[in-house]
């Protein structure tokens, strides 16, 4: 039984350290910034999240305690990953992008991103 | 009545707030329940001058099968684009910007639906339009941009317009 879990624990660290390695490695070999900022957000989450069920499962199974610390942990990750990642998409469309470069944006005029005086000038 | 509205503007913020020190806490005792709750009284009465609205949430057991469905994409999501990133050569690789125009209205539904994308196979939500009524999404790799953006409309806007509205 205690095999088990320690094997259990192993394929999650594993699991976990190779989507970390995949993470890293698409922000080296994706060539345009937007497509660079897929890598670290989606990879990652299950890179931390398999960290983090071994942990728990660790300290569940062989510590005299049950812990919820990764719980909130994959709670304030999954809040907080996304608006990282959409800062940084804001960042670029500002500086790279012009209200003419970017799809259209349906029923109304641009992207709040372009919403600016120094747009509207151009 | 009319105090008790004053004084506690969200009661489930509330909740949640005292919810999640007892989780902080990691451990049980009255003590931690009892200094959650002055924290989930103080907090939501002290940021209250910066959401005076509250979302309405109709169909709360709507939302645990959303979870439910949001997480077992999330692990696909990963696989999908780990392949693309090990396997798919960049010039075979087609980056897309698509728009997905909105039928959510409230702010609080388009934030969770703009945090569902960025967390879902293979997009990502960058910005809204000037209006509040399109959502642009980039794509890491997409053929074929409209099926995405039906995708996106059918498995997870049709689900929070349930929860939401």
């Amino acid at each position: 039984m205690e095999s088990l879990f320690e094997f259990l624990v192993a394929a999650f660290l594993v699991i976990a350290g190779i989507f970390g390695i995949v993470g890293s490695y698409g922000l080296i070999k994706l060539n345009d910034p937007m497509s660079r900022l897929h890598a670290p957000t989606k990879a990652t989450t299950l890179g931390v999240g398999g960290v983090l069920l071994a942990s728990l499962l660790n300290a569940a199974a062989f510590g005299k305690y049950f812990s919820v610390h990764e719980l909130m942990i994959t709670l304030f990750l999954f809040l907080t990953a996304p608006i990282t990642a959409n800062f940084i998409a804001k960042v670029h469309i500002h500086r790279q992008e012009t209200r003419e470069s970017m799809p259209s944006a349906g029923e109304d005029h641009h992207w709040a991103t372009h919403d600016t005086p120094e747009d509207e000038e151009q | 009545m009319k105090l008790l509205r004053r004084l506690v503007p969200h009661p489930l913020l509330t909740l949640l707030l005292t919810g999640t020190w007892l989780l902080l806490v990691n451990g049980w005792s009255l003590n931690s329940l009892v200094f959650g709750f002055m924290l989930g009284i103080l907090i939501p009465f002290v940021t209250q001058p910066y959401w005076p609205d509250r979302p309405r949430i109709s169909r709360p057991f709507k939302a645990i099968e959303y979870v439910l469905v949001v997480l077992w994409d999330i692990v696909q999501a990963n696989i999908v684009v780990a392949r693309i990133v090990l396997f798919k050569p960049n010039s075979e690789r087609r980056p897309n910007w698509i728009t997905i125009p909105l039928d959510l209205k409230t702010p609080e539904a388009i934030t969770t639906l703009a945090g569902t994308i960025t967390m879902t196979p293979g997009t990502l939500s960058a910005d809204v339009s000037d209006e509040g009524h399109c959502l642009l999404v980039h794509c890491l790799d997409a053929p074929d941009p409209e099926a995405v953006r039906d995708e996106i409309k059918q498995r997870y806007e049709r689900r929070l317009m349930e929860i939401f509205e």
